[in-house]
């Protein structure tokens, strides 16, 4: 099974909109064969795109977080000692856990004499399953402020793969989150090539360059996709001089195309909404350009 | 007074937004900008800085002296990260999962585990040409947790000379802004811990608004007063207006779609060298925090 993860460094590029756009061309060559996950638990978007229905939701529990007994704690400040996250703040004289700053470690338990501190399980979110014309999505919700949307992910695309694995299925598309950390490196891993997006900006250039380190670091092969290509022609030579320099090929370019921020408001995959849209039929080229990394002749199964 | 700019959704014009704030508020106060985004830290190539000092950023993981170990697996056994396992009569130290707590270190019944620095980003520190004080924290590549460069970056002091600018020569009170990474979990919280306001830069679109939500989300757990900027105001039709007047957020700036300001931000050009239309609307949203935030 092959396994697409994408991916951009720079929020904003449009990640969601091209693995949208991917994912209908996918219906379209092989239905029923491609699973799609959304990888960016903290802003998960891609459903917006696909028409999601049905949804299957389950809590996702991880980590934990320190709680004090209020009948049993004596105030001696032992548990602040002992916490590196300044989690522990007295309020009114007593000491109380900031739920947000505490990590779950526990060593505020190792140094309390009176026993008052305790571990709760958290739950930090939901992981759930959509129905969509396009495949199943396996996606998930991150309750806001909660960490652990690496293991969030992780989760989420293990889901994936046990259902693509069980049916069969020909690949898994990811939806990946931005920057370069943990839940980008919890997309990243297994991965069987990752699709940088970017857009000819500097900003773009510059994170395009860590996210590209980073897809390295982890040894999956990587090809670049500028979107917004027209915008700054300068900007898309330098980022294609950029992936030369470093052995990654530019395979698409985008134009500029408000055809993009119309399928998003109505909710669909832009190459579904505007098939004839100039960047329509820049994502289906891409769609077929993309088989011959997978080791696929386009269009077989 | 310390003003984070966050979104939820990446790329809606955050660094944008946080460095036309800097600049013009660098034209009457002491400003110093802190770029929050460590995975992908963006604020430099707008504000083009002269770094002048800076720092590895270092997190302490747990070293075990196999002579003293007798692989009782009581570390293990504590670590609530997974990042000890004994395999074969030694204890494996996974420097990835751990998060520094300390922990395995006094638990361990031979005092077998020290701890070493690793070194997992850098923080830089300068001036910029209008005199801003600027600082960004970098993740160093193929490290999972930028919270250790983000809280470094937080205890960063300030610098406090220049070469062109004297901080103490301007009139009006200090502010710092904070540039804000995208998403809406543990990065996003550690920016907001400590500040005094917050604004929130976002998109008429169905990401913008479900991404705002998440932060909002937060925001309104930490009790903090909030201010939202529409960026991109034409794009889509997501109803981003009532959603504001139901959570009581006042809209402050709405920027339009505009291809001109698109393409000279892409170059690298500042809001303020593209449109200095917008001057006044962000010296207004300067004034208001002033007034509703510190009561100056």
């Amino acid at each position: 099974m092959k396994e697409i993860v994408i991916l951009s460094g720079k929020g904003g590029t449009g990640k969601t909109s091209v693995t949208a756009a991917l994912a209908h061309q996918a219906a379209l060559a092989q239905p029923g064969r491609w699973l799609l996950a959304d990888a960016d638990v903290d802003a998960a978007n891609l459903a917006l795109l696909l028409e999601a229905r049905a949804t299957v939701a389950e809590p996702f529990v991880s980590g934990a977080v320190a709680v004090i007994d209020r009948d049993t704690c004596s105030d001696c400040g032992a548990c602040e000692a002992a916490c590196r996250y300044e989690a522990l703040a007295q309020i009114d004289g007593r000491w109380q856990v900031d739920p947000i700053a505490c990590e779950g470690c526990g060593a505020c338990l190792d140094r309390c004499p009176s026993e008052a501190l305790s571990l709760v399980p958290q739950t930090v979110g939901t992981c759930r399953r959509s129905e969509t014309p396009y495949g199943p999505l396996h996606h998930a919700h991150l309750n806001p402020g909660q960490e652990n949307s690496g293991k969030l992910v992780t989760a989420v695309k293990r889901r994936a793969r046990a259902q693509a694995e069980a049916e069969g299925c020909a690949g898994l598309l990811v939806d990946g989150p931005p920057g370069i950390g943990c839940p980008v490196i919890a997309a990243v891993s297994g991965a069987s090539l990752a699709l940088l997006v970017t857009e000819p900006t500097v900003s773009g250039r510059e994170d395009l360059e860590r996210a590209l380190a980073t897809v390295r670091h982890f040894r999956v092969p990587a090809r670049i996709c500028i979107n917004k290509a027209d915008l700054y022609p300068e900007g898309t030579r330098a980022i294609e001089e950029l992936g030369a320099a470093l052995g990654v090929a530019t395979i698409a370019r985008l134009p500029f195309d408000l055809s993009l921020a119309e399928a998003l408001a109505a909710g669909r995959p832009v190459t579904a909404h505007r098939p004839e849209a100039p960047v329509s039929r820049a994502l289906a080229a891409l769609w077929t350009t993309l088989q011959a990394p997978l080791g696929h002749t386009a269009g077989s199964a | 007074m310390r003003v984070v700019v966050a979104s939820g959704k990446g790329g809606t014009g955050k660094t944008t937004l946080a460095t036309a704030l800097a600049q013009v508020a660098a034209e009457t106060q002491a400003v110093r900008v802190l770029d929050c985004d460590v995975e992908a830290p963006n604020a430099a190539l707008f504000l083009h800085p002269q770094w002048s000092s800076g720092a590895e950023v270092t997190r302490p993981v747990p070293r075990v002296d196999a002579e003293r170990c007798t692989a009782c697996g009581r570390c293990a056994e504590v670590c609530r990260f997974n990042a000890l396992a004994v395999v074969g009569g030694a204890v494996l130290v996974f420097d990835d999962l751990c998060h520094g707590c300390g922990r395995c270190t006094w638990i361990c019944p031979e005092q077998a585990i020290h701890e070493e620095p690793l070194t997992v980003g850098r923080i830089e520190a300068g001036w910029t040409p209008e005199g801003i004080d600027l600082a960004q924290g970098l993740l160093r590549i193929g490290q999972p947790m930028g919270l250790p460069v983000l809280r470094a970056l937080k205890h960063w002091p300030p610098t406090t000379e220049s070469a062109s600018v004297s901080v103490s020569a301007r009139p009006s009170p200090w502010i710092e802004i904070r540039d804000a990474p995208p998403g809406a979990s543990c990065p996003v919280v550690e920016t907001l811990r400590g500040a005094d306001a917050v604004i929130l830069v976002t998109e008429p679109t169905a990401f913008g608004l479900h991404d705002l939500r998440q932060v909002v989300g937060i925001v309104q757990e930490l009790g903090l007063p909030a201010w939202v900027v529409i960026n991109r105001d034409g794009i889509g039709q997501a109803p981003i207006d009532a959603y504001c007047a139901e959570q009581g957020l006042p809209i402050a700036l709405r920027l339009p779609l505009e291809r001109r300001l698109a393409e000279a931000l892409a170059r690298g050009q500042s809001l303020l060298a593209a449109a200095p239309e917008y001057r006044p609307a962000i010296r207004h949203l300067l004034e208001r925090l002033r007034c509703e935030v510190s009561g100056a």
